[in-house]
């Protein structure tokens, strides 16, 4: 049924009709409009049993997630931000020992300075916590990848997280088309867990390990990882014969064939990116663009083969390593060792900052000159930069940078300089 | 694994005669259910717990009474330290029940979870979650009172030996004042030992949460203990019994001091026994003989430091003032009523 809703409603009632036996919330920006329209639904009697806790930090969401789960209960979360880090060790724990949970992360950046807006720096940050990690492009995409990330999980037994970005997507209204229960039951088969707490037949679970398996162990958990390489493209087939649409799998191409310079980019920006690439296409440039759904498990061999007759890749992407470059980037340059193609990082759209059309006309259009430098910073400000680091020169005091160019921009505009902004 | 390793093991007694294996010098009506061969076994002998160690005592006893009312019929979540390690040596078990490990500071929030998780089922298992001091006054504080808060249906269980042991002896918030561990070492007149902050008394604590129950216990009273247990489960919702468990190793006294310690600190006044309902004290157990709080101290070579300086000494007399309150406060030296065994 096609419905005009706001993507964490459209989410909200996903998760509902994969029927979960336990939901705990905490709520945080951009989050708390998935978690508040669950809690409607289970007071509508819309869930079934459903339990829905209100705890009192994402630590002990994600915690009481980890009980319920390895009771046997299908369960689900939602976070964002500082409450993914604030759960960090709960995060590593739910992966470690194997519990299907799925949890939203409703992408947004990480503070100081505190920031509501979008990024993926919080997922980024747990990228190495053994959870699944899929990306979605669209509110109609998030919906369905809540679909598949219970099944995802469940067969893989591990922890799927589903990541979307903040306000942009979250708090966008769109149309959608909502799965009938019939469908999503016929697709996501009961929870069968593999190993439960149950008296009849008593586990210990959580033993200490020490040097003689550890390693053994966090082997196997990369060994799934890698079936999932194939899992996850298989279950979005089923999902495509039973729902009709194409939503999920591991990369998307868009453009790609005879295409010089190929864009990898992986969020809702894409669609940005691919209007861009249309209007470009349109002038005879040879540009595509390359989306990763699967970022953990990386799709290395898939990515190799997509862009295989590129000269060269441009990584536009929300996160980024202090001290080093590109996250995403990293990722593809490892993947792509040995074929000579060149991949420049640039990072975007950190903090909320839109990225607009102009902007990525004028990006792509210096690569495909050849003048894009290695790392770029898209629309970095650089009159702030240069006063603040020239500041720092004339007077070394320690403190907070945003508190200083704050001062600094708001100086300039009480002289009547506008504030430089974002296009 | 095969049925005869399961809850179905038969009790092995290593320590004929002794009081502390459920009484069975005792007449048949006075004895524990510890000393039926066909009781529960939660925790299984081959553990690695030190000598004398009470925390490993009163685990075994708490959790054999929750089996025992429950029918078997209970899942434990266990806060990561020495209860969760010396049990658990990977691959083995000394677990009979459904158990799990997931961090230091989530037990309670991992049992909230069980516990809705089960209503969500429709099944009856009851949930008990259990740690040690560190786990429950420190790092566990939020989850717990949240857990509290909420009023879930878990028996939230606390192991308290005054200090992280696991990793060594380190200062807890439950750490008594004058105290010396490997982070509040005594350095002559000026430092005596721990400070004497404000305390942290997290019975009253969970009482203020106004919880179905909270009781206090110590493993020198273990038929107190299993009263106790089997009073929570009894009850619905969020309820707390915070045990006082000897650790030889950490408190720097003999393997065999462990009852008489768990004694002494009930006698002295300095941990008193009691039981609340609704945030209101319903029960207290009166002092028989009391005892200056000195002979409490004095086995203990964590205190052995306050036997020697000025500074020592009026630390002793701090905590001996804080045993005169509570005696006060609970009443505990009053005539006339017959004490518990």
């Amino acid at each position: 049924m096609l419905k005009q809703l706001e993507g964490s409603h459209a989410v909200a009632e996903a998760v509902a009709l994969c029927r979960p036996e336990v939901i705990c919330a905490y709520p945080i920006s951009p989050q708390t409009h998935i978690v508040e329209h669950c809690g409607e639904l289970v007071r509508e009697g819309k869930m079934g049993n459903c339990e829905y806790m209100n705890v009192e930090s994402e630590f002990a969401a994600l915690s009481a997630c980890i009980g319920s789960s390895a009771c046997g209960a299908r369960t689900y979360t939602a976070t964002a931000s500082q409450g993914l880090l604030f759960m960090a060790e709960a995060v590593y724990n739910a992966s470690g020992l194997g519990l299907p949970i799925v949890m939203t992360v409703a992408n947004r950046a990480i503070g100081a300075p505190i920031n509501i807006w979008n990024d993926h720096t919080d997922s980024m940050a747990m990228r190495d916590a053994g959870w699944l990690q899929l990306f979605a492009e669209t509110n109609q995409e998030a919906l369905d990848l809540h679909i598949q990330a219970f099944r995802i999980a469940e067969q893989m037994s591990q922890p799927v997280m589903v990541c979307m970005d903040g306000f942009i997507l979250t708090h966008a209204y769109e149309r959608v088309s909502m799965p009938t229960q019939e469908q999503v039951d016929q697709f996501l088969p009961p929870y069968t867990p593999q190993q439960v707490l149950d008296p009849a037949n008593p586990y210990s679970i959580g033993a200490m390990v020490g040097p003689e398996a550890f390693t053994e162990v966090r082997y196997l958990a990369h060994e799934k990882q890698l079936q999932a390489l194939d899992v996850i493209p298989g279950i979005a087939a089923e999902f495509k014969a039973i729902f009709g649409r194409d939503s999920g799998g591991l990369i998307r191409e868009y453009e790609t064939e005879g295409a010089d310079t190929i864009v990898v980019t992986l969020g809702s920006v894409a669609g940005t990116v691919k209007d861009t690439v249309d209007e470009m296409r349109a002038d005879g440039k040879k540009i595509g663009v390359v989306t990763v759904g699967s970022f953990r498990p990386f799709p290395s061999a898939a990515l190799r083969e997509a862009v295989k007759h590129a000269n060269e890749v441009v990584v536009l992407e929300k996160s980024f390593a202090i001290g080093f470059g590109g996250v995403v980037a990293n990722n593809i340059m490892m993947s792509l060792q040995g074929t000579g193609i060149h991949v420049h990082t640039v990072v975007a759209g950190l903090g909320g900052r839109p990225i607009t059309m102009p902007s990525l006309h004028r990006l792509f259009d210096t690569a495909l000159k050849g003048e894009l430098e290695d790392m770029h910073f898209l629309n970095l400000q650089w009159d702030i930069v240069n006063a603040e680091l020239q500041r720092q020169r004339e007077q070394i005091a320690s403190g907070p940078t945003a508190e200083s160019i704050l001062r600094n921009i708001q100086t300039d505009t009480a002289r009547g300089t506008p504030t430089p902004a974002a296009e | 694994m095969t049925k005869e390793l399961t809850a179905e093991q038969k009790v092995k007694f290593y320590q004929k005669g002794t009081f502390t294996v459920g009484n069975r010098l005792v007449d048949a009506d006075n004895r524990s259910v510890q000393a039926s061969m066909e009781r529960s076994n939660a925790i299984t002998s081959g553990h690695r717990a030190c000598q004398g160690c009470g925390e490993a005592l009163g685990a075994r006893y708490a959790l054999d009474t929750a089996m025992r009312v429950t029918g078997g019929q209970m899942i434990a979540a266990n806060a990561t330290g020495c209860l969760e390690v010396f049990t658990t040596p990977y691959p083995e078990t000394s677990w009979q029940m459904p158990w799990l490990h997931s961090l230091f500071g989530n037990a309670p929030a991992v049992a909230s979870g069980m516990q809705a998780a089960m209503k969500a089922k429709g099944k009856k298992t009851r949930i008990v979650a259990q740690g040690g001091d560190g786990g429950t006054v420190d790092i566990g504080f939020g989850c717990l009172s949240g857990m509290f808060e909420r009023n879930d249906d878990v028996l939230y269980i606390c192991y308290d030996n005054e200090a992280y042991m696991n990793t060594g002896v380190q200062r807890s918030g439950a750490t008594p004042g004058g105290a010396r561990t490997a982070t509040t070492m005594p350095v002559g007149e000026a430092y005596p030992g721990n400070v004497f902050g404000t305390g942290k008394n997290l019975p009253r604590i969970a009482m203020a949460h106004n919880i179905p129950y909270v009781a206090t216990a110590s493993v020198a009273y273990l038929q107190d203990l299993e009263a106790k247990v089997e009073k929570a489960m009894s009850l619905e919702g969020a309820r707390y019994i915070h045990v006082y468990v000897p650790c030889p190793l950490g408190w720097g006294c003999a393997s065999n001091a462990t009852i008489n310690l768990a004694r002494l600190v009930v006698e002295t006044g300095f941990f008193p026994l009691f039981e609340a309902e609704h945030g209101k004290v319903t029960a207290t157990r009166p002092i028989r003989q009391r005892v200056p709080i000195e002979e409490y101290l004095k086995p203990q070579r964590r205190f052995a430091h306050l036997f020697k300086t000025d500074a020592g000494a009026e630390a002793i007399r701090k905590l001996q003032a804080m045993c005169d309150h509570n005696i006060a406060e609970y009443d505990l030296l009053r005539e006339g009523e017959e004490t518990l065994a």
